[in-house]
């Protein structure tokens, strides 16, 4: 049932109402509502009842395994959530004088700085909402770092064919043109296809390393070379920084630009798709282009500090102001929270446990007999082929993700990257335990034992869940996109 | 270690199955001189309990008495039910929808704030959420360039009186698209847009985008506006308070035939002011334009057995499916925000956000009346809705960092971003305020005006 169809004609929720003494309608008449909104008139209780069990019906980490790859779901920590939750962080206003807004803006700070350790970047600005926003800035810095230099014959970004489809679709959001670069049998991308591709028209290239197949890029000090050398540059997609904190830093790597998902390698919640936040960390050479605002620590005479906020009056080249104010604040406190309770010491445990679970989880399918695509190291996530199950058996890599959920386990990412069929992409994450690895890969050989003995029992899975599997094809042919009273038995 | 869960056998046994010696050996395929040294500057890790003395001790700090700043992020009461049900870890730590049958919860949830949004605005389509009002406005002037195909310019005529936060943003997210706004001036005594000025306007544009209540609190005349803007061929963006919107004639009623797109920030509908985020861009438009939309859409359908359920639909729009030729680049959006303003619409109903509404305008109008009482008045003689502008004798920074001595937050100074609006204070009061809260506001501010004078 919709909470609609709990509503009835008059019931308020009086709890929510002032008692208060009626006011005239202050509104100029042609300026006025005539009709009221259809809105549920329900009681408190109703409202409880209606969404706790709708939440009920979700996966979610603290309910489930939840291997998706290229999306981390790991812990998301309740000390994040209680901590900037507190009131005082919750009630500030963004435009409350700086001095009341100091102990937020130091967290901002220090955040800033453990960033850009963590990145090997000289600067960090927090101000993007989203991996894709941060995706946004760098490339936008990019082309104002080639526009400030009037070199602007280059409207070409090339896109490795295996990237996150985001990628292809910033570019084109910064009016650049989109020249993609295969990747070879080994995962690599292809270095005489890059050498071929590039020219005066190239402005840059966006990487993730470790790649979108789970691979770390070797050859990446070479691409970085003839990327430079061409007068491009390079910008650093961090969707996978998890497999490698304290390991390998992207601005060792020569990059030129990152954006990092906090709501993957640092543990703000996914929320049922968002809110994210994607803060991003130049080079030198970018450094004046940063979107703004940015936080400073000002050192007085008296040896206090204060923090101040800096805009485009301090930062004239910045590709400007990216949200109204400071980008996913009560997000980035969460992240903040999380990075001090790690510590240095903890970011580097993260990175070699996430790549010990994966390697051990590869290990042990391989070891059951499913096609490994790129078997020789796994970093923080990995790949694996149904083809055979789909040519032999007629049970492609969905049938398969949906007899997960019947399992008990979320499936693995299904379908990416598109240049491997019938894959499934597979991230176990730091926080899971020998045991849940091990009942996962328990569930994955007895699906591939019922897809070969009773393939129909795995076609039309899932079974156990609140509805079977869904008509897409009707959603999008026969388009219910809101309740008229009528539409929703 | 913490939220790692491994002890020193499970390591052990894995390593062996692995088939090497350390752990350090996983990592082999990165080049030695690449390795990382050290990451020194980052602080050692801490415990909970030590983490949460810190950040305490900081909340303290930012702690305030009274807000009366506004500006496009507005302090209204948030049920308590509200954050209960949203922080529980079956909404907070999914990820988006993606598998249709185990994310049920989040997918109808979404649909059901569709169908709020959607009526709210007058509209017939709703996204499943943007970034924020700003961001959001940007992907709306992207889409209204899609959708009229009527214009061939790229440009687009914006009210001055639109939140020149909002201004900003959009050109810095439009301008590689070699898309511009141009601005239409707002006229300086009625604090709107003055509907005489309209005919001397002969270029061609994409659309008009009006902002309701404006950025100054003040009533557009946008009957007038919308007629006007589509006999020029021009597509209408509404930027909107959803609380207002309770008692505000909505978008999709605007002239004869409605305005075509209508955003806005979400915020006021639960979220907590928070610094600025995290909030939520709502989105909606007429039927014709939902192909054009940007970001998830959730629709309902039928499972093999022909029960109810929901899914992301159109995805053909979005960027993993369509990668280079996609609507907007936009993945992850503000879910849990969502999450929050629907449960915050569902314990409200129509009655409880008129009443909020109300009460707020009530309270704007006796804090006019009792700076008019001190001779402190407003910039501007239009009718307005819970956000003045008034004119001091002083500068607003003067007011605003001796109300801040108070723990008041007095509002905003609009002579920095406007300077035909010198010594001017834009102000909110929501139902948040008693009287004598506002009292108390007016002695303050009335009290920081002599000390300059004097």
């Amino acid at each position: 049932m919709l909470i609609f169809q709990h509503s009835s004609k008059g019931r308020q929720n009086k709890a929510q109402i002032a008692i208060t003494a009626p006011s005239n309608n202050l509104v100029p008449e042609h300026l006025r509502r005539k009709t009221p909104a259809f809105l549920p008139e329900v009681s408190e209780l109703q409202a409880v009842r209606h969404y706790t069990r709708l939440s009920q019906k979700n996966f979610s980490i603290d309910s489930h395994f939840y291997p998706l790859g290229s999306c981390t779901m790991k812990y998301n920590p309740r000390a994040c959530n209680i901590l900037a939750s507190l009131p005082g962080f919750t009630q500030l206003h963004p435009q409350a004088p700086l001095i009341m807004q100091q102990g937020f803006m130091a967290c901002m700070f220090e955040l800033q700085e453990i960033l850009a350790e963590i990145t090997g970047m000289p600067a960090i600005s927090l101000a993007p909402m989203a991996g894709a926003q941060g995706e946004f800035a760098g490339i936008a810095m990019i082309k104002a770092y080639h526009d400030a230099r009037n070199d602007t014959a280059r409207c070409e970004i090339l896109v490795p064919d295996a990237a996150h489809g985001t990628n292809p679709a910033t570019a084109v959001m910064c009016g650049y043109k989109v020249r993609e670069i295969p990747t070879n049998l080994e995962g690599d991308v292809d270095i005489s296809a890059l050498k071929a591709a590039i020219s005066e028209k190239t402005a840059g290239i966006m990487l993730t390393n470790p790649s979108t197949l789970g691979v770390f890029e070797r050859q990446i000090k070479d691409i970085s070379d003839i990327i430079h050398k061409a007068g491009g540059l390079l910008y650093y997609d961090g969707a996978n920084l998890n497999a490698i904190l304290g390991k390998v830093r992207p601005g060792d790597m020569g990059f030129d630009v990152i954006h990092m998902n906090l709501h993957k390698t640092f543990s703000t919640p996914h929320g049922g798709g968002g809110p994210g936040a994607g803060p991003v960390g130049v080079s030198h050479r970018l450094r004046p282009y940063l979107p703004v605002p940015i936080v400073v620590k000002n050192k007085h005479s008296d040896n206090t500090f204060t923090y101040q906020w800096e805009d485009e009056q301090q930062h004239p080249q910045s590709i400007g102001q990216l949200s109204a104010y400071n980008g996913n604040a009560g997000i980035l406190l969460r992240a903040y929270i999380y990075a001090r309770m790690l510590g240095k010491e903890g970011m580097i445990r993260v990175a070699e446990y996430a790549t010990l679970n994966a390697n051990y989880m590869m290990q042990r399918l391989k070891n059951s007999g499913f096609e490994v695509t790129f078997p020789r190291r796994a970093t923080h996530e990995f790949i694996i082929s149904l083809r055979y199950l789909a040519k032999h058996y007629n049970v492609n890599a969905m049938d398969f993700a949906k007899r997960l959920l019947d399992k008990g386990f979320h499936a693995p990412t299904t379908y990416f990257p598109l240049l491997v069929p019938e894959c499934f992409l597979i991230e176990p994450t730091e926080t899971e335990s020998k045991e849940a690895i091990d009942a996962f890969v328990e569930a994955m050989q007895e699906i591939a034992e019922e897809a070969k003995n009773d393939p129909n029992l795995v076609k039309n899975a899932p079974y156990t869940l609140p509805v079977q599997r869904l008509d897409d094809v009707k959603a999008a042919r026969e388009l219910n996109l809101i309740y008229t009273t009528t539409n929703i038995d | 270690m913490p939220f790692i869960p491994h002890t020193p056998d499970d390591v052990q046994h894995m390593l062996n199955t692995i088939g090497v010696n350390d752990i350090d050996d996983l990592f082999d395929e990165i080049p030695a001189s690449l390795r990382c040294q050290n990451i020194d500057a980052i602080p050692s890790g801490l415990s909970e309990r030590e983490v949460d003395k810190i950040l305490r001790q900081r909340a303290t700090q930012d702690t305030y008495q009274l807000c009366f700043a506004g500006g496009g992020a507005y302090e209204h009461y948030i049920p308590s039910a509200v954050w209960e049900i949203t922080t529980r870890g079956e909404f907070y730590s999914a990820y988006t929808p993606y598998q249709a049958e185990a994310s049920q919860g989040t997918l109808q949830l979404i649909y059901e704030y569709q169908t709020m949004m959607s009526s709210l605005t007058g509209m017939e389509v709703s996204n499943a959420s943007l970034y924020d009002g700003a961001s959001g406005l940007a992907e709306a002037v992207l889409m209204a360039v899609r959708a009229n195909r009527k214009i061939k310019s790229r440009k687009l005529l914006v009210a001055g009186s639109v939140n020149p936060r909002y201004q900003k943003v959009v050109n810095n997210i439009v301008k590689n698209q070699n898309i511009c706004l141009e601005t239409l001036s707002y006229d300086i005594k009625q604090g709107n847009i003055d509907i005489n000025s309209l005919p001397a306007i002969q270029d061609q544009y994409v659309a008009l985008i009006i902002q309701q209540p404006n950025y100054f609190g003040q009533l557009e005349e946008v009957d007038t506006l919308t007629d006007w803007a589509q006999q020029h061929n021009m597509l209408v963006i509404a930027v909107v308070n959803p609380i207002a919107l309770s008692i505000l004639k909505p978008p999709g009623e605007w002239g004869t035939k409605g305005a075509d797109i209508a955003c806005g920030e979400g915020q006021p509908l639960g979220i907590p002011l928070s610094s600025g985020g995290p909030y939520f861009g709502f989105m909606t438009c007429k039927q014709s334009y939902v192909r054009q939309m940007p970001g998830r859409i959730v629709g309902a359908t039928v499972d093999k057995q022909g029960k109810t359920g929901y899914t992301l639909t159109l995805q053909a729009r979005e960027q993993h499916i369509r990668r280079s030729k996609a609507t907007s680049n936009i993945c992850t959006n503000q879910g849990l925000m969502v999450t929050a303003a629907t449960i915050y619409l569902s314990l409200l109903g129509a009655a409880g956000l008129t009443a909020i509404a109300e009460q707020s305008m009530q309270n704007t109008r006796t804090l006019v009346s009792m700076l008019a009482e001190k001779n402190i008045t407003c910039q501007f003689q239009g009718h307005y809705f819970h956000e003045i502008v008034v004119k001091l004798p002083c500068s607003a920074a003067t007011v605003i960092n001796a109300l801040a001595q108070q723990n008041i937050i007095a509002g905003i100074d609009l002579s920095k971003t406007y300077p035909e609006l010198p010594n001017t204070l834009l102000i909110c009061v929501t139902e948040t305020k008693s009287h004598q809260e506002i009292r108390h506001f007016v002695e303050q501010l009335h009290a920081a005006t002599l000390i300059k004078v004097g």
